[in-house]
């Protein structure tokens, strides 16, 4: 009876071994990479406004502070979306005809808020706290990147848990003195006071930041 | 082998949680709940954030009504305070001197009065928060921006801008005036050499 298998099966099994294993890392690694990527964190995300609203005209323009707007970034969680009284404070009088700000015009006319899409989404197991965060010495520019020089908004950073820990891990080198939390193009390691001071100014308890009930309740 | 009656509960149990398993578990993402400002479709205007009841206020809100003098110690935290808020909320039209010339005034909108007239510096400092609080002219009210503490704040720092611009060489400090002095010897070189 002639043999089952021919000699060159031996080395077909071999190619076929390393094939299914090298198939199986190679899986792995584009999924990592995939995972990582802004498909997935959404890095790079500016959808549709209902109004294209520029920061870069009003921030980094006309110089208004972050707080004009978000004023309750202090004293909340979450950092405020304004109300269209906030809009026509200064458009009732400026660009009162343009066609751009017609919905805004419409919303106070109406009573009707605008429905703004949300550009920065957590999962809602996660509790961010703005409060905690602008209180505590980090500044906007930390998680918005350079609001002052975006057209639109844009999501700059991947906000995953990994890029969270990063700093909560080692938060010395995000930290700003008070005066500077809405400042643009602020350099921590350039004009600052050493991160480690500001830990012990701030009294920021380093232990706590990477426990698991400081972001998941 | 054939199972006794009183273990068919038991069984059946296991059976099911293997079963469910298998189920789409809700995501745990995206749950059932509303965050702030999130919309809720069926509520008016779409929107999970509720006005409050006309009649009615926050359960951390105060009762008092808005005082009609400085509530808090006039010392250098509130000075800081007033000008934080005071650069974020008036100067966009009122500039960071009080001239009115800020960088919206630039861009058209109609100019504020000056902080610095014989009429504003002798106004008492309820005028400042009333206008804060209620808006005046084409100046909309902040009062929902700006707390009334906040407001206080705002107008004792208006009151040291006033006399940052309005005081006489005499008050300074001696340090303060020397360095002056050789501002304005230094100004009249320079003006001497064109």
């Amino acid at each position: 009876m002639a043999p089952l298998f021919r000699p060159r099966t031996n080395a077909l099994t071999v190619v076929f071994l390393v094939g299914v294993l090298a198939l199986l890392v190679a899986i792995s690694v584009i999924a990592y990479v995939v995972y990582r990527s802004p498909y997935q964190t959404d890095a790079g995300y500016a959808p549709e406004q209902p109004i294209p609203f520029s920061h870069q005209h009003h921030v980094g323009g006309l110089g208004i502070d972050c707080q004009y707007c978000h004023t309750s970034a202090e004293t909340s969680d979450f950092a405020g979306i304004p109300p269209t009284r906030t809009c026509m404070t200064c458009h009732s009088q400026e660009w009162t005809n343009a066609e751009m700000l017609a919905p805004v015009r419409e919303s106070l006319s109406h009573q009707e808020p605008l429905a703004w899409t949300r550009v920065h989404k957590l999962a809602d197991y996660t509790y961010f706290s703005h409060r905690a965060h602008v209180n505590n010495g980090v500044g906007c520019e930390s998680c918005h990147g350079r609001v002052d020089k975006m057209h639109m908004t844009v999501q700059r950073q991947p906000l995953t848990m990994e890029w969270c820990l990063e700093c909560h891990r080692d938060p010395g080198s995000e930290l700003r003195p008070q005066d500077k939390i809405t400042s643009m193009g602020y350099s921590p390691e350039d004009d600052a006071i050493p991160g480690h001071e500001l830990i012990d100014q701030y009294d920021i308890n380093l232990d706590h930041l990477t426990e698991c009930s400081s972001c998941h309740r | 082998m054939r199972y006794r009656h009183d273990e068919w509960p038991s069984a059946l149990a296991i059976v099911i949680g293997v079963l469910l398993v298998g189920c789409d578990q809700p995501s745990m993402e995206r749950q059932p709940k509303y965050e702030t400002f999130e919309a809720a479709p069926g509520w008016p205007h779409g929107q999970s954030a509720r006005e409050p009841v006309p009649g009615t206020i926050a359960h951390d809100d105060t009762l008092k009504p808005i005082p009609d003098t400085q509530p808090q110690e006039l010392d250098a935290a509130l000075l800081d305070r007033g000008q934080q808020r005071y650069d974020i909320f008036c100067s966009p039209c009122h500039d960071r001197t009080g001239h009115g010339n800020g960088m919206v005034v630039q861009r058209g909108f109609p100019a504020p009065p000056t902080f610095h007239s014989e009429r504003l510096r002798n106004a008492p400092l309820q005028h400042v928060v009333d206008v804060i609080t209620n808006g005046f002219g084409v100046m909309y009210p902040y009062r929902d921006r700006v707390p009334v503490e906040d407001r206080w704040a705002i107008a004792a720092y208006i009151q040291a801008l006033q006399l940052s611009q309005h005081t006489s060489v005499d008050d300074l400090p001696p340090a303060q005036r020397s360095e002056l002095e050789r501002a304005s010897t230094g100004d009249t070189r320079r003006e001497g050499n064109q």
